[in-house]
């Protein structure tokens, strides 16, 4: 649940129930967590999979730290990074990535891995991802392929000069 | 005990360095093996397919350092299987740069007229060929447009590209499968391997020790078929000859690695690092904008809105290579696709009132991904990356069971290198944003720090044996039948994509190698046409020689 926060961060979805917690609802469509997320991170083939539970009991010792900090009283009924509103689960995660934080590293790859379950579906095929109505790829509106399951855009032309080359060329198109 | 096995000239890794020159040893006479770290994938095994563990993973290697992440190939092949093939040749400035170290980098012996006949011949083996805007993808149509409308020149880059058989499918770095791409494994490897040469996959070079004649004998293990991770059994190779092109981010691992064995390295191997001043900026374009301003539209009526159809980087611009520009203010600039999956990440949302690579704004980019057009800066920086202490194994402590790791490499960009990142920046600021065509914004370095599809230098070429590890024929400095082939070998950034400049160089150092090899008693001469029995840039070297 609270690496499912976390992801939801990165890349935000609406709630898959209206009393979901770990997805906070701060956008319209699936996000990271819809996406796979989890799955992504808990391919053995990853490498943060080891990690998870470590990252998930930090992020909440942060997340009560922050709280702590800013006079916030978390709710007891979820983790207390799941407790943080999505603006204050924002703010800690630019901390946590921040370029001075010797912790940054980890949170950089947390965050690295959630968005590319939504970018690129990397625990999936693409094409079983793609049938599967995956929302990241819906979402950054990825094109489909052939029938046999392979890309080719025969119109990709404007077909027509459209800058004059720099005077210092060379006739095999190098700079002189 | 097993049997250490031998050869005359073992060839470290299979890269532009490597292929080259196995070729020319194999084509000489002399008997060569190629220890290449990745595996060896053909044509149908190059998969359209995100999967962890498809191509798009195995072929990779990127390694994350303390402030530059380096993305490099990990196949037979190389860098080749996985570039985008825009192969343009270095200004003529880029031979006379002082660089960081105040007097001119590049050995005395090296201009762009003397490389000229070495650049013929890589043309010619590929071959490379001057893309007709005819070929130009919309999103290197858009840029050039963009540039013309801001009173600028911009180029169809030459590439290595057979256009016949590109489907414009931007899979590129999944490796090519309808062999349009014209890698390594379509010219230089299988000339190689027709001439006796032979290329063992999954095997990777751990360090290198001295025989008592002379030789040498390289260490290796074998890397685990899937799990990059985990490495088998080891073995070892004795050899006449060695030639590193592991690349400028694995060469001087290995080499800092023997240094115990060796004795001690020259100054230079690990250090001078540069990324080629690459910097890349994300535009998101106003579609409404694109076909009012630039008067671009294009099937089904759409504007733009193409981000996903072509074949990497087809346009550039120019008019900041300019020799008589102060040093460090020279740049390209490349229109360039970048997949999802590496990159995405790093792409900052302009505009965003909040955190600007993740959360709700940086969606909201997203949904907008198709009117996205990356331009690539490569710039003058200032040589200064340094290698730390060898990892254990290989060039990195891999996290994933492929492609991630964490590495030695430390690099702190100076005010130079960030002149010529802030001067490209408002470029592609001016030229994008004009009449309201584009929003755009620089990636951000604060995630995994700068980043390099480009490594060089990390062994350079020099005259001065301080400031350089290998002499102007390629030989390591103090250790003799040791060469250096590959990027780690050129002595900084180029301005331009490097590929054709390495291979170039490759070509160059060839002749001085096969005396090298004679003169430990290999029987090899230099003389072989162009892989595929061209003899015309064959020609020109000879009257250059
Ligand atoms: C995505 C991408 C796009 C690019 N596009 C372009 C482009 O359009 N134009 C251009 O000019 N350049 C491009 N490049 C850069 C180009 O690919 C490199 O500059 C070039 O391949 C470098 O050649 P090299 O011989 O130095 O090393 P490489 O081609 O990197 O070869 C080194 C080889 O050594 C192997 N190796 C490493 N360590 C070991 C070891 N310990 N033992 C055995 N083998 C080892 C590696 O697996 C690799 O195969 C691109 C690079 C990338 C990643």
């Amino acid at each position: 649940m609270t690496i499912e926060a976390y992801a939801d961060t990165i890349v935000p979805g609406e709630k898959r129930s209206p009393d979901d917690r770990a997805i906070a609802g701060a956008a319209s469509g699936g996000g990271a967590v819809a996406s796979g997320a989890i799955e992504l991170l808990e391919t053995p083939g990853g490498g943060l999979a080891p990690a998870l539970d470590a990252l998930a009991i930090s992020l909440n010792d942060h997340a009560t730290e922050y709280a702590q900090e800013r006079g916030l009283v978390l709710d007891d009924d979820v983790p207390p990074f799941v407790g943080l509103s999505f603006d204050d689960r924002t703010a800690l995660v630019q901390l946590l990535t921040a370029p001075e934080n010797p912790e940054k590293q980890m949170w950089v790859a947390l965050a690295l891995f959630s968005n590319m379950a939504f970018d690129s579906a990397a625990h999936v095929g693409t094409l079983d991802a793609i049938a599967a109505g995956h929302p990241g790829l819906l979402t950054i509106g990825y094109f489909r392929p052939d029938t046999d399951g392979v890309w080719r855009f025969p119109q990709f032309s404007y077909g027509r000069r459209l800058a004059d080359s720099h005077p210092n060329t060379t006739t095999t198109g190098s700079p002189a | 005990m097993t049997a250490t096995e031998s050869t005359d000239v073992l060839v470290i890794g299979s890269g532009f360095g490597g292929a080259i020159a196995a070729y020319h040893l194999a084509a000489g006479g002399a008997r060569v093996t190629v220890l290449e770290r990745g595996p060896w994938l053909t044509a149908e095994e190059f998969d359209h397919d995100f999967l962890l563990g498809s191509s798009y993973t195995r072929i990779f290697d990127f390694v994350v350092g303390d402030g530059m992440s380096v993305l490099g190939g990990n196949c037979v092949g190389g860098g080749s299987v996985v570039y985008f093939a825009t192969m343009p040749r270095a200004p003529r400035f880029v031979f006379e740069r002082r660089g960081s170290i105040g007097r001119r980098m590049w050995p005395a012996g090296i201009s762009r007229d003397t490389l000229e006949p070495w650049y013929d011949r890589v043309a010619e083996a590929l071959p490379v060929r001057l893309t007709p805007w005819e070929q130009v993808p919309f999103a290197g149509g858009l840029f050039a447009a963009a540039c013309a409308h801001a009173g600028r020149t911009a180029n169809p880059a030459p590439s290595a590209i057979d256009l016949d058989l590109c489907t414009n499918c931007n899979w590129m770095m999944a490796g090519c499968r309808f062999d349009a791409k014209r890698s390594l494994l379509l010219n230089y490897l299988p000339a190689a391997l027709a001439h006796g040469a032979e290329i063992r996959p999954k095997h990777e070079v751990q360090y290198l020790s001295r025989n008592d004649d002379g030789g040498y004998r390289v260490h290796y293990r074998i890397v685990d078929d899937v799990d990059y991770r985990v490495l088998h059994d080891e073995g070892a190779i004795d050899a006449k000859i060695v030639i590193l092109a592991a690349g400028a981010g694995a060469t001087p691992v290995i080499l800092q690695r023997s240094e115990p064995r060796l004795g001690p390295m020259p100054h230079a191997v690990g250090r001078y690092f540069s990324g080629n001043g690459e910097r890349l900026n994300t535009a998101v374009f106003d579609e409404d904008r694109v076909r009012e301003v630039l008067g671009l539209t294009r099937d089904g009526g759409q504007a733009y809105a193409a981000y996903q159809i072509g074949r990497g980087p087809t346009v550039a611009s120019w008019d900041q290579l300019d020799g008589s520009l102060p040093e460090y203010e020279r740049f390209s600039l490349e229109q360039l696709y970048f997949p999802p999956g590496l990159g995405t990440i790093l792409a900052q949302a302009p505009d965003a009132t909040g955190p600007t690579w993740f959360g709700v704004e940086k969606k909201e980019m997203m949904r907008r991904w198709q009117s996205w057009l990356t331009i690539f800066t490569m710039s003058e920086d200032d040589n200064e990356g340094v290698f730390g202490p060898p990892p254990e194994t290989g060039n990195s402590h891999r996290l994933s069971q492929q492609m991630l790791g964490n590495g030695p490499l430390r690099y702190k960009p100076t005010a130079n290198t960030w002149r010529g990142w802030s001067l490209s920046d408002a470029a592609v600021k001016d030229t994008l944003e004009r009449d309201g065509l584009a929003r755009v914004m620089p990636w951000t370095n604060d995630l995994v720090g700068a980043y390099t599809v480009h490594p060089l230098a990390s062994c350079r070429i020099g005259d001065d044996p301080a400031t350089s590890a290998l002499d102007d024929g390629h030989q390591l400095r103090n250790h003799p039948g040791i060469f250096v082939t590959d990027g780690s070998a050129v002595p900084g950034a180029l301005t331009v994509n490097p590929a054709m400049t390495i291979a170039a160089l490759a070509e160059r150092a060839m002749p001085g190698i096969v005396r090298a090899a004679q003169e430990r008693g290999v029987a090899v001469r230099y003389g072989a046409p162009s892989p595929d029995g061209e003899t015309a840039g064959r020609r020109g070297v000879t009257r250059a020689a």
